[in-house]
C-alpha cells in the first residue's frame, strides 16, 4: 500500500475561448516496479499507478497507460484547447485499487 | 536503491572549464520571487583559496538548473510538503507537535542560514539536525531520528525552504573555533586510497571534467539536495560519506564530530550564498 500519496496540478485559472493551455500534474508515489528485491532477497512486490486520466467536461483530454519503468513520483505536462469555461478532473489509478482525484475550474472570459 | 556513485577515477583530470564559465551568467529566481545569490565574494574563510564562491547550482545543466525555478517542477518540494505535514503532527507522551512551540515552519525561517552553530547550553557546535533531535528527545520526550533518516533529511528541506534567499552566515569565531579548525584539517587532508582532499576536486579543480562531472566547489547551501541519480533528498553528511567513499577510504559516520566540524567548515566556505535548499543536482 502506497503511502502520502499526494496529487498535485498547475491549471491557469483563466484562459480565453479556443486557447491552448499548458497543465501540470504530478503525484508523489514510490512506484516501486516489482523488480527490485529487499535485503532478504525477496522481491518486493509491484506497486505503481497504472493509469491516468484527464477530463474536460466530461470529455477526455488524455488517457495514459503507466509501465513500471517509470520512475518516483510521476509527471505529466500537455497542452489542452479549452473552448468553454468548465472544469478539468485528473484521475489516478493505483496498482491497489485506490483512486486519486484531483479538480479544478478554468473560467473562460 | 542505488547509492551514489561517483566515478572513482579522481586522477584523470580533463581540463574543460574555464571558458565553459565566462558566458552570460545565468540567474536563479525561485518562484518569480525569491531571487537566490549564486556567486558571492569570498568570505574571509576562504580568503586566498577561492576569488568567488559559486553556488552548486551554476554547474549543472540549464535543464537541471530550471527545475528549481519553479517549486512545482522542484522534486525535492514533495519532501517538504511531508515534512509540513510532520510538523503538525503529535509525537511523544504529552502530544507536541514542532507547531506546538514553533507555529509555522516560516517562524523558523533563518535558522538554516547559521547553522551549524555553537550551542552554550550543551558546550558543543551543533547541526541544525543535532537542534531538531534535541527539540525530540528534550523537548518532546520522544526518540531522536537517525541523522539521516528520511524524517530527518525531509525536516531539513522543510528548515532549509522557509529560508531560501537568506545569506548563509555561519559564525566561525568565538567557542566554534576549535571545531572549525578541525574541519578545515579534515578538508585539506588526503583521504584513502587515492589519497584525495576535498580540496583537490572542490578547490582546486572546480569548473573542471572529472570525466562526465562537472566539478563544482561542494557548497553546502543548496542541501538538502534532490539528486536526479537516486530520486531522493541527500543530506549534507550523506554526501560527504560518498566524497570520502569514492576516493577509496573509510568514512566517517553521518552525524560524527568529524562530520559535524567538516559540515561547520565547509558551511563556512560559502556564507554569503543564498540558502538554496531543497535544491536540485544531478
Amino acid at each position: 500500500m502506497a503511502e502520502n500519496v499526494t496529487p498535485r496540478v498547475r491549471v491557469p485559472s483563466k484562459a480565453s475561448a479556443g486557447e491552448e493551455i499548458t497543465i501540470k500534474t504530478l503525484i508523489s508515489h514510490p512506484m516501486e516496479s516489482g523488480q527490485r528485491k529487499d535485503k532478504e532477497g525477496n522481491i518486493i512486490p509491484r506497486s505503481i499507478i497504472h493509469r491516468f486520466v484527464t477530463t474536460f467536461n466530461g470529455e477526455t483530454v488524455i488517457d495514459v497507460t503507466m509501465e513500471p519503468a517509470i520512475s518516483t513520483n510521476p509527471y505529466f505536462e500537455f497542452v489542452a484547447k479549452v473552448p468553454e469555461s468548465g472544469t478539468f478532473e485528473f484521475t489516478w489509478f493505483d496498482d491497489d485499487g485506490s483512486e486519486y482525484t484531483e479538480s479544478k475550474d478554468v473560467t473562460v472570459g | 536503491m542505488m547509492k551514489m556513485t561517483l566515478t572513482s577515477s579522481g586522477l584523470i583530470l580533463a581540463a574543460l572549464g574555464g571558458a565553459a564559465f565566462a558566458q552570460e551568467e545565468p540567474e536563479l529566481v525561485i518562484n518569480g520571487e525569491i531571487p537566490i545569490t549564486t556567486r558571492a565574494e569570498a568570505p574571509a574563510s576562504v580568503e586566498g583559496a577561492l576569488p568567488e564562491v559559486i553556488s552548486g547550482w551554476e554547474f549543472r545543466s540549464p535543464e537541471t538548473q530550471s527545475l528549481e525555478e519553479d517549486d512545482f517542477e522542484n522534486p525535492g518540494m514533495i519532501f517538504v510538503d511531508d515534512a509540513r505535514a510532520q510538523f503538525d503532527t503529535a509525537m511523544g507522551p504529552d502530544d507536541q507537535a514542532c507547531s506546538s512551540c514553533h507555529d509555522t515552519p516560516e517562524d523558523l525561517a533563518g535558522a538554516r542560514a547559521v547553522y551549524p552553530k555553537w550551542d552554550e547550553e550543551h558546550g558543543e557546535v551543533q547541526t541544525l539536525e543535532m537542534q531538531v533531535n534535541e527539540c525530540l528527545t528534550e523537548r518532546m520526550s520522544t526518540d531522536a531520528w537517525e541523522y539521516t533518516s528520511n524524517d530527518m533529511t525531509n525536516m531539513m528541506a522543510l528548515l532549509a525552504s522557509v529560508s531560501r534567499g537568506m545569506p548563509v552566515n555561519v559564525a566561525i569565531d568565538g567557542p566554534a573555533q576549535s571545531t572549525w579548525e578541525q574541519g578545515k584539517d579534515i578538508y585539506y587532508t588526503r583521504y584513502g586510497q587515492l589519497e584525495l582532499a576535498c580540496a583537490n576536486c572542490h578547490e582546486d579543480n572546480y569548473g573542471n571534467m572529472l570525466r562526465a562531472d562537472h566539478l563544482s566547489q561542494g557548497q553546502i547551501n543548496g542541501f538538502p539536495a534532490y539528486r536526479l541519480k537516486n530520486a531522493q533528498l541527500n543530506s549534507v553528511h550523506d554526501r560527504f560519506k560518498g566524497c570520502i567513499r569514492d576516493t577509496r577510504a573509510e568514512t566517517f559516520e553521518p552525524g560524527s564530530p568529524e562530520f559535524i566540524a567538516l559540515e561547520l567548515y565547509v558551511a563556512s566556505r560559502g556564507n554569503g550564498l543564498s540558502v538554496e535548499g531543497p535544491s536540485v543536482r544531478n
